[in-house]
C-alpha cells in the first residue's frame, strides 16, 4: 500500500479521531499527539488491514484505549500549562460573546462527566454514528450505550438549565 | 403544532431513542435565531455540538515507509564470499617440497652436520640439568628435621596424653 492510498482511506476519519482524543485528553496538543500516534501504527500494521472488518470503527476503538491509557499513566499525571484561554476582549460583540460562553459551559459541562458518557456522547452527538457502530467501538451492549447516553444528556440539559437561569429563580 | 413536535423529539432524545435524522431535525430546529423561550436552554447544547463537528486535526504525518528486508540477499552475500574465498585459495600452493639431495657423500655430510649441531646443544642443557644434583643435597639436609619432629613428640607425648 502507497501512502496515497493509505491517507486516502484515513482521511475521512482523522479528524473524528482527533475529536474523539481532544474530548479524552482536553489538551489539543495531547489530542494531536494521540491522533499521530494512532494513525502511525495503522500505517505499521498495514499488512493486517484486510483483516479489519471496518477500519473506521477500528481506529475509534484504538483511540479510546489509547487515550484511556494515557490518562491512567504517571505522564498523565503531570499538570501541563496550556494557554488555551486566550480572550479576546472586545466588548461590543456582547451577543457573540454571550453565545460563546455558553457554548463554553456546554464543554465545561461535558468535560465533567464521567469517561464513557464523554465518549458516548462525542460520538453520537457529534460524529453522529449510530448506535450499533458505538456500541461496537466501546465495546459495549447496545443498550449499555443507549443508557450511557440518556444519562448524559440528562445532566446536560439539567446543568444548562441551572446556569441559564442562574439568578432568575 | 411544530412545537408540540419538537418536544416530544426532545423527551425521546433524552431517553436515547431519537434516530440520527429525528435528531438532525432537532439541531435544524435549535440553529434558528429564535426558538421557543422555555427551550432557550438547548440552544448552546446543540450548537456546541454543530461547532465540535468541524474541529479538524491539521498536524502532519511523520509515514515511514518501512523498509521490508530481504534475507535473500544475505544468501547471496554469503555465496559471493565463499566463491572469492575458493577462489584466491585454489591461488595459493602450499610449499611442503622442501628439495633433496642427489649425490649420497653430500647428504652424508650434511647429516653428520645436523647430528653434531643436535648433541652440542644437548650437551648444553644437560650441563644446566646437573645443578638439579645440589637440590638433592638440600632435600636430604631438610630429611635431618624429621629428627627434631622425633624428639619433639618423645617430649610432648607424655602431656598430650
Amino acid at each position: 500500500m502507497t501512502q496515497t492510498e493509505f491517507l486516502n482511506i484515513v482521511l475521512p476519519f482523522k479528524d473524528k479521531v482527533f475529536r474523539l482524543a481532544k474530548r479524552l485528553l482536553v489538551s489539543t496538543e495531547e489530542a494531536e499527539d494521540a491522533t499521530q500516534e494512532v494513525l502511525i501504527k495503522l500505517w505499521n500494521n498495514q499488512s493486517k488491514f484486510e483483516e479489519y472488518k471496518n477500519v473506521e470503527a477500528f481506529s475509534m476503538t484504538m483511540t479510546k484505549n489509547y487515550c484511556l491509557d494515557k490518562l491512567k499513566s504517571k505522564q498523565a499525571q503531570n499538570l501541563k500549562i496550556v494557554h488555551s484561554n486566550y480572550q479576546d476582549h472586545n466588548i461590543s460583540l456582547q451577543k457573540e460573546i454571550e453565545t460563546k460562553d455558553s457554548l463554553d459551559w456546554v464543554g465545561r459541562i461535558i468535560q465533567d462527566l464521567p469517561e464513557q458518557q464523554k465518549m458516548v456522547i462525542q460520538l453520537r452527538d457529534i460524529e453522529q454514528y449510530e448506535l450499533d457502530e458505538i456500541s461496537e467501538m466501546l465495546g459495549m451492549n447496545n443498550t449499555a450505550v443507549r443508557v450511557a447516553l440518556s444519562r448524559a444528556r440528562k445532566t446536560i440539559r439539567e446543568k444548562l438549565t441551572n446556569t441559564h437561569s442562574y439568578g432568575i429563580k | 403544532m411544530v412545537l408540540n413536535n419538537i418536544e416530544k423529539l426532545l423527551e425521546k432524545y433524552e431517553n436515547g431513542e431519537t434516530s440520527l435524522r429525528e435528531e438532525q431535525q432537532l439541531k435544524n430546529y435549535f440553529s434558528q435565531e429564535t426558538v421557543a423561550p422555555h427551550l432557550e436552554m438547548y440552544k448552546p447544547m446543540f450548537a456546541y455540538f454543530s461547532v465540535n463537528q468541524k474541529e479538524q486535526f491539521t498536524k502532519a504525518l511523520p509515514l515511514k515507509t518501512k523498509r521490508v528486508f530481504n534475507y535473500k540477499w544475505i544468501a547471496v552475500a554469503a555465496v559471493t564470499v565463499l566463491m572469492i574465498g575458493f577462489y584466491f585459495k585454489s591461488n595459493y600452493q602450499q610449499q611442503d617440497d622442501l628439495g633433496t639431495y642427489d649425490d649420497p657423500q653430500m647428504a652424508y655430510n650434511e647429516v653428520v652436520k645436523s647430528l653434531a649441531m643436535i648433541s652440542t646443544q644437548f650437551n648444553k642443557g644437560t650441563s644446566t640439568v646437573n645443578y638439579l644434583n645440589e637440590m638433592n643435597k638440600g632435600t636430604a639436609t631438610v630429611g635431618y628435621l624429621n629428627e627434631i619432629e622425633n624428639t619433639r613428640n618423645i617430649i610432648f607425648k607424655p602431656i598430650n596424653r
